[in-house]
């Protein structure tokens, strides 16, 4: 009995190894905590201050210059048309690149569209805010030349390439985890591969092409450098593409670029704007999971 | 079969509406290589003229030809080691505990949404944190290591979910030989798993702190500095990082300036295809290794 | 009779002690049970085999000979394992300990993915050996038929061995730490007769200086290898005693069915 006991120099170690690792798991529950507690401690000052309806329902924003108005709407407007804007390119380009790569391509094709979708994934965003401002813009400027410098179309565009290869990719994934059944099936119905794509593999794949078109708009949301370079920062409600906007990223870029202290109302927008940015694309990824959860349910 | 003239055409149609269908995707896809080789060929143009070796030893300056981007260069560096110093630890001990040693239970469950969430936080709100916490409240200040710090939050959430998927595929025939043997969980995951997963791993790793390389908004937030004449000595030194140093030359209205930014760009895309060149190496020589 | 076939169920002889001993154990998956108040002892330096049906929980007993199972979260059980009179699931024993001591070779060869010398000298090294481990593995991987093969290629990786030889390096990794007991499970299932012979005859001459538990599919192997023969079926014990006996007067008549199915 005696030494099949436990030794305690073993044990000790042991779990002092299994406290040590569990304390480092611990530390992405520490930065959760640590987000909410940094945006909720100044956002409560800020709304002190600034009523809340004011500040979701106010349509002007001014917070740098007197008479001072807080209402986010404008900068809420500025994301939107990024997003949609980025949406309508990525959206249909992912999708249409993932049913090709995974039910046209062939091996060899494969092999060259996935590594470029993954060096378009992995270029810095700051590159493609270069790209907007020098390349996009001006191109657009040709067409249309009332087109301002700084616009939301510039923004838009390049957001969607950002955005494209994580929907591509994500949708790729989807359709193939489609069973080859269903589509076996439907071939030996006589349906075309179009028919065969559109009415029965993306249907079948939809929660995961769903989840992938919200995850990218929470992307394009949270998009930052590229915005903040091409879209300029006048912070408006319009719907007119060619015209100079700000969205909340660039808000918060443009505050701290300067030197605002601590404590001043002017800092405690930068936390309010944060969070609301951050329930944003929380919610959005939370209901991408969902939606995804109930596709392998489905399945299961 | 289908001897009458209207299903004979309706299937035509169905077809060319099928190969149309089909082109249009293979469009789609082939604007994604168009677009990189567009940007590609855009940047070398604009910014190939200023990269050179004065360029790559100069400190910034107002004046563009003269301007250079050594400093952010020796900060990326700097940063991006003290962030792969941080950063990869954790990840690999919390990848280790979510998979050998936590029970499935709801903790675990609440610790693995947690962090798929966090990986799809906006990096500027990481930014936000880093300001208030290491700059601000730890007094860091403008430091890199608060940048790297901030940095290793932002990247940890990809490290942790690349060392599961690397972990998990170790087989578990593996484990229990080990197991079988007298050897305790640490001995087993030390001596068997690990290494095992360590080319998964690393390639996660090399994935995550190139993206921490071009990351630029929570620099911006902690306030990196964008004009910085001396290099850093030490990890509490002030920095800047060569995307700042983009962002700021980008963000000017001479045209000169632009050009020096693409100049700054095609020395951040040789860092990271270096690092991305390694990653294919090390995939490389581990699957030869498995033969 | 009853009296009779219940002796039959626990072959003690005066001159070997038991090794191991299994008392009323059942075993759950959940709540389905695999194996089923199940009593039965390992005498020493014999070799005792385990047969019956696939899935009737030959493996599930085997494992908890050395508190395999508990890497199965699902996994639970009740009754006591003796392993020289001690209860290892007792509440102070270290199941790291109790592995040491009760070795075990699976049903696919699983060398670790390292060199032959390290698959060997790993156990020893993790559990503090301070002798030579050239010596060791040299003396393991004799014991294990294997030496003559690799003697040249120690530092050569083990999955480039065949599936006999990787079979052999798992039972030389395991006598390297020089247990009491060897738990094998069906480790002759992926092999080619050829290899098969050889584990055969290599289990003859273990069984000097060990005591072998070994799960096999196989009845000849049964009957050639092992001593002591328990039928199992659907998680139940029905029948335990000596090979001879359990094959050519068996005293149940499920006993009887099954072997008799087999060998026709
Ligand atoms: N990990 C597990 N989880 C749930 N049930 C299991 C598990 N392993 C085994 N079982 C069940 O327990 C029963 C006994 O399984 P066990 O592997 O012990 O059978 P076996 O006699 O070794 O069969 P075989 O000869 O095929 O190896 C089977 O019904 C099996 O389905
Ligand atoms: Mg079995």
């Amino acid at each position: 009995m005696e030494d099949l006991a436990v030794k305690k120099g073993r044990k000790y170690r042991e779990e002092g190894i299994r406290i040590g690792l569990f304390l480092c798991a611990l530390v992405s529950v520490i930065t959760t905590i640590g987000i909410i507690v940094v945006l909720a401690r100044e956002t409560i000052s800020f709304f002190g201050v600034v009523p809340v309806h004011e500040f979701l329902f106010g349509l002007e924003w001014r917070p740098l210059l007197k008479p001072k108005s807080f209402g986010v709407l404008p900068l809420v407007c500025g994301t939107a048309m990024i997003v949609v804007g980025a949406s309508l390119i990525a959206l249909p380009l992912g999708l249409g690149s993932a049913i090709y790569l995974s039910e046209y391509a062939s091996e060899r094709v494969r092999n060259i569209i996935k590594p470029v979708l993954e060096i378009l994934a992995g270029i810095p965003t700051v590159v493609y805010g270069y790209f907007a401002l020098t390349f996009i813009t001006p191109l657009i400027r040709s067409v249309l030349p009332e087109t301002q410098v700084f616009n939301a179309a510039s923004g838009a565009i390049v957001g969607g390439i950002m955005v494209h290869p994580m929907v591509a990719s994500l949708c790729d994934d989807a359709l193939q985890a489609v069973p080859n059944s269903l589509r076996t099936g439907a071939y030996a119905l006589g349906a075309t591969p179009l028919e065969v794509n559109v009415r029965v593999i993306v249907p079948a794949a939809l929660s995961g092409i769903l989840a992938s078109f919200v995850l990218a708009m929470s992307r394009a949301i949270g998009e930052t450098m590229a915005v903040t370079l091409a879209s300029g920062a006048t912070p408006k409600l319009t719907a007119n593409p060619l015209e100079s906007i700000q969205t909340m990223t660039a808000y918060i870029v443009q505050v701290s670029l300067g030197d605002t202290p601590a404590g001043t109302i002017e800092y405690q927008t930068i936390f309010a704007v944060g969070s609301l940015l951050f329930v944003i694309t929380l919610a959005m990824n939370l209901l991408a999971h969902r939606i995804l959860k109930r596709f392998q349910e489905v399945y299961e | 079969m289908s001897g009458t003239p209207k299903t004979g055409t309706n299937l035509e149609k169905r077809r060319r509406q099928a190969r149309m269908f089909r082109f249009l995707c293979a469009a789609m896809t082939w604007l994604a290589v168009i677009v990189l080789a567009i940007l590609l060929v855009h940047i070398t143009k604009q910014g190939i003229k200023w990269v050179d070796l004065q360029f790559l030893t100069s400190f910034p300056s107002r004046f563009p030809d003269q301007a250079g981007i050594k400093s952010a260069l020796v900060g990326t560096l700097w940063l991006i080691g003290l962030t792969a110093l941080v950063s990869i630890p954790f990840g690999m001990a919390s990848a280790i505990y979510l998979e050998e040693y936590a029970k499935r239970g709801k903790l675990s469950t609440f610790i693995q949404i947690n962090i798929a969430n966090l990986a799809g936080v906006p990096s500027i709100v990481y930014g936000m944190l880093g300001l208030v916490i290491f700059v601000r409240f730890f007094a860091l200040g403008r430091s890199l290591i608060a940048g790297a710090l901030t940095m290793s939050l932002l990247i940890l959430p990809v490290i942790i979910i690349a060392s599961r998927e690397a972990i998990r595929a170790v087989p578990g025939s593996i484990r229990q030989a080990a197991y079988a043997l007298g050897a305790t969980r640490w001995q087993t995951v030390r001596d068997h798993v690990l290494p095992s997963a360590l080319p998964g791993i690393l390639t996660g790793v090399i994935l995550a702190l190139s993206r921490a390389i071009g990351e630029t908004a929570p620099l911006v937030m902690i306030g990196a500095l964008t004009y910085v004449a001396f290099l850093p000595e030490g990890p509490l030194d002030a920095f800047t990082a060569l995307p700042i140093q983009i962002f700021n030359w980008a963000s000017r209205p001479q045209e000169d300036f632009h050009s020096l930014a693409a100049g700054g760009i095609i020395v951040l895309l040789v860092v990271l295809l270096a690092m991305n060149a390694s990653a294919i190496l090390i995939r490389q020589k581990t699957q030869q290794g498995k033969q | 009779m009853t009296q009779e076939s219940k002796e039959q169920q626990t072959p003690t002889s005066a001159t070997r002690p038991n090794v191991l001993e299994a008392r009323d154990v059942t075993i759950l998956y959940g709540d389905s049970p695999a194996v089923r108040n199940a009593d039965l002892v390992i005498p020493e330096h014999q070799i005792s085999s385990i047969i019956g049906p696939s899935g009737c929980g030959k493996s599930t007993l085997l494992r908890a000979f050395n508190r395999m199972n508990e890497f199965i979260p699902i996994c639970s059980m009740k009754g006591s394992i003796l392993y020289r009179g001690d209860d290892i699931y007792d509440q102070g024993v270290d199941p790291v300990e109790v592995r040491r001591r009760i070795g075990m070779v699976f049903q696919k060869p699983n060398p670790f993915p390292k060199s032959i010398f390290r698959n060997v000298a790993w156990g020893p090294a993790i559990n503090g050996y301070e002798g030579d481990p050239r010596e060791l593995v040299e003396s393991a991987l004799r014991s294990a038929a294997l030496w003559d093969e690799v003697k040249d290629r120690l530092d050569s990786s083990a999955l480039g061995l065949s599936g006999g030889q990787q079979q052999r390096l798992c039972i030389a990794r395991a006598l390297a730490m020089q247990p009491e007991v060897i738990l094998m499970d069906e480790p002759c299932s992926a092999l080619d007769p050829v290899s098969t012979a050889h584990i055969e005859d290599l289990l003859f001459a273990l069984k000097k200086e060990y005591t072998i538990v070994i799960v096999t599919h196989n009845m000849q192997q049964a009957a050639r290898v092992s001593d002591y023969t328990a039928f199992f079926e659907t998680g139940v014990l029905i029948e335990y005693g000596e090979t001879d006996q359990v094959f050519t007067r068996p005293a149940q008549k499920r006993t009887e069915e099954y072997v008799t199915g087999r060998f026709g």
